[in-house]
């Protein structure tokens, strides 16, 4: 009964006050669509990161013209005159290439030749090693870089130092998408906020009414609180829709064209789903909340 | 010929001389509470935010049952009285109970259930304009938690007693005034408070009508309700003869038990001659 009462009161006002409900919603839905889109990339970018930095190897690619006595000196080498040298694993030009041909075979088709060179994926005795393996086999010279100990060595290189650089673009990326997504909360809570009291005042009269025939805080305030809430979820699920459209239009076809979009671990999407309708209803009771305690004093 | 008072100790004397006064209560606020007072106010003063007196040391008492009329100029008090009596203001000073309870000592939590113990009436009716005159009184139950089937027994009930039975589904703007005051009656009653405050009844209704709703208002007594009216409409003080208590510029000034609206009829006569000598001021300088 009481719930009904509330639920008839919250629609009727919503009703009321179309056009500024229309607009609380709708900044609701653009701040959910931020949130919805900015959550998977940053985690994707970090996330892929993260999980190439944490391989503890050092990469030692060859020349691409070693002949195959210099790939069995460089070998030999590495297992029995290096240091905290743990395995050593061999990765032919042609085993590089079928592996990469089969995660994207249409690119390689296009190149027609092998770019790829020789590779020896070189694990430490224990992970805390990498860098002195490192040193060991490209010692840092005089003017600052790095040569390696064997002409046939290209170059040395370990996961961490490439994992830097992307760790630094998506930093500003992060720190850009969260001003802006914090704005748009804000804004928000601010539009919402807007709403309620506009609704307040045009219901002034029942608000005064309720109070003298002795209606309690909370009777008066739930009509309110359920409108603002109204308002979050319904920008909320609209967003949720488009971003549901957008997944299924957009990125399943080029998850499935490109397999590397897709690998890296986001948050799966059932759950992004509850997070984002979780933070729109909370933006809406949010901004409800500070007009009902500002103007709605009982 | 009576001069109005000017100065307190002439207001004490005058109510000193009533011809039928009540007797004035105790002014200690420590005193215990009387079971037959509904309305008890020890030495109430009220200021408002400006420096404004609401209300002056006002002591008096409401007995169960009992029809009170306030009356007094704009500004007297009246409403001030009411404003505390349904702890919508807090007193300066002063002591204020109700039916035995201590008001400043009703937790802010615990005012709407006070409440729901209060019919209150305006001049203004105060009611819903977008809704039926059955759903204006049915909104009142339902605010105070009432069920869906205490709504359908209770509301036609007050609307036929309240003589609204063949109004039920018009919309407030389709009412003469004195219907639109009985619905606003009607909504004060229908929790059957055991006490019911009037603020201006009458204001905005010609003299015929306000009769309907006064004697609406003293059947509503007759089940023992107690009544607080204040109003400025001499006449129905006049017919009515219940118990007067006459306030100007916050301190009451008459308390009689049946009395008239005026303290003495001359007061036109007064004002007649008031008028009289400044136009023969204004005449012959």
């Amino acid at each position: 009964m009481r719930l009904g009462f509330f639920l008839h009161e919250a629609t009727r006002s919503l009703k009321r006050n179309a056009i500024p409900s229309f607009a609380a919603m709708a900044t609701v839905l653009v701040t959910v669509l931020v949130l919805g889109v900015f959550i998977p990339i940053v985690q994707a970018t970090t996330g892929a990161a993260n999980e190439v930095r944490q391989k503890v190897l050092v990469d030692v690619y060859l020349k691409s013209d070693a002949k195959p006595a210099d790939v069995q000196r460089v070998e030999q080498r590495l297992k029995n005159d290096t240091p905290y040298v743990g395995t050593v694993d061999f990765v032919s030009k042609d085993k590089a290439y079928a592996e990469e041909k089969k995660r994207n075979p249409e690119a390689y088709e296009l190149l027609g030749s092998n770019p790829l060179p020789d590779t020896f994926r070189v694990t430490p005795d224990s992970p805390g090693n990498v860098e002195k393996l490192r040193d060991a086999l490209a010692p840092v010279a005089a003017n600052g870089q790095r040569a390696a100990i064997d002409p046939t060595i290209d170059e040395v290189k370990n996961r961490r130092d490439d994992t830097q650089k992307i760790l630094t673009a998506t930093r500003v990326v992060k720190l850009s998408m969260g001003g802006l997504a914090i704005l748009l909360v804000l804004a928000s809570i601010l539009l919402i906020a807007n709403t309620i009291r506009l609704s307040l005042f045009s219901r002034r009269r029942e608000v005064e009414v309720m109070k003298l025939v002795g209606a309690t805080d909370w009777f008066i305030r739930w009509p309110f609180m359920i409108e603002g809430i109204v308002m979050g979820a319904l920008g909320g699920v609209l967003a949720i829709l488009l971003l549901v459209i957008g997944k299924i239009a957009f990125l399943d076809p080029l998850a499935q064209d490109f397999a590397l979009i897709a690998s890296p671990d986001t948050i799966n999407f059932p759950l992004l789903v509850v997070v984002l309708l979780c933070a729109s209803v909370f933006v809406a009771a949010a901004g409800s909340g500070l007009s009902l305690r500002r103007f709605l004093r009982v | 010929m009576a001069v109005r008072p000017r100065t307190r100790r002439e207001l004490d004397e005058r109510r000193r001389s009533n011809r039928q006064p009540v007797a004035p209560p105790a002014r200690s606020a420590s005193l215990p509470p009387d079971p037959r007072n509904v309305i008890e106010f020890r030495s109430v003063t009220m200021e408002y935010k400006g420096g404004e007196v609401g209300l002056d040391d006002a002591t008096f008492n409401v007995r169960r049952g009992e029809f009170v009329f306030l009356v007094g100029s704009t500004g007297s008090g009246k409403s001030t009285i009411m404003r505390l009596l349904i702890k919508e203001r807090e007193p300066t000073s002063g002591a204020i109970r109700v039916a035995g309870r201590d008001l400043a000592e009703m937790t802010h939590r615990k005012v709407p259930y006070y409440r729901r113990n209060i019919g209150v009436v305006f001049q203004d009716f105060k009611l819903l304009p977008n809704r039926t005159v059955y759903e204006n009184v049915a909104y009142a139950l339902s605010a105070t938690g009432a069920s869906r089937r205490e709504i359908r027994n209770k509301v036609p009930d007050i609307l036929r007693l309240t003589g609204l039975s063949l109004k039920l589904h018009s919309y407030p703007d389709q009412l003469s005034g004195g219907e639109q005051q009985r619905v606003s009656v009607a909504r004060a009653f229908v929790n059957h408070p055991p006490l019911l405050l009037a603020d201006e009844p009458t204001g905005n209704l010609d003299p015929t009508t306000s009769i309907g709703i006064m004697q609406l208002l003293y059947r509503i007594n007759r089940t023992g309700t107690t009544v607080v009216v204040a109003t400025h409409d001499s006449h129905m003080v006049d017919r009515m003869r219940r118990r007067v208590i006459e306030l100007s510029e916050g301190t009451i000034v008459r308390d009689e038990a049946s009395g008239l609206y005026a303290q003495d009829e001359q007061t036109t006569d007064e004002f007649g001659q008031l008028l009289t000598r400044a136009e023969l001021d204004r005449l012959d300088p």
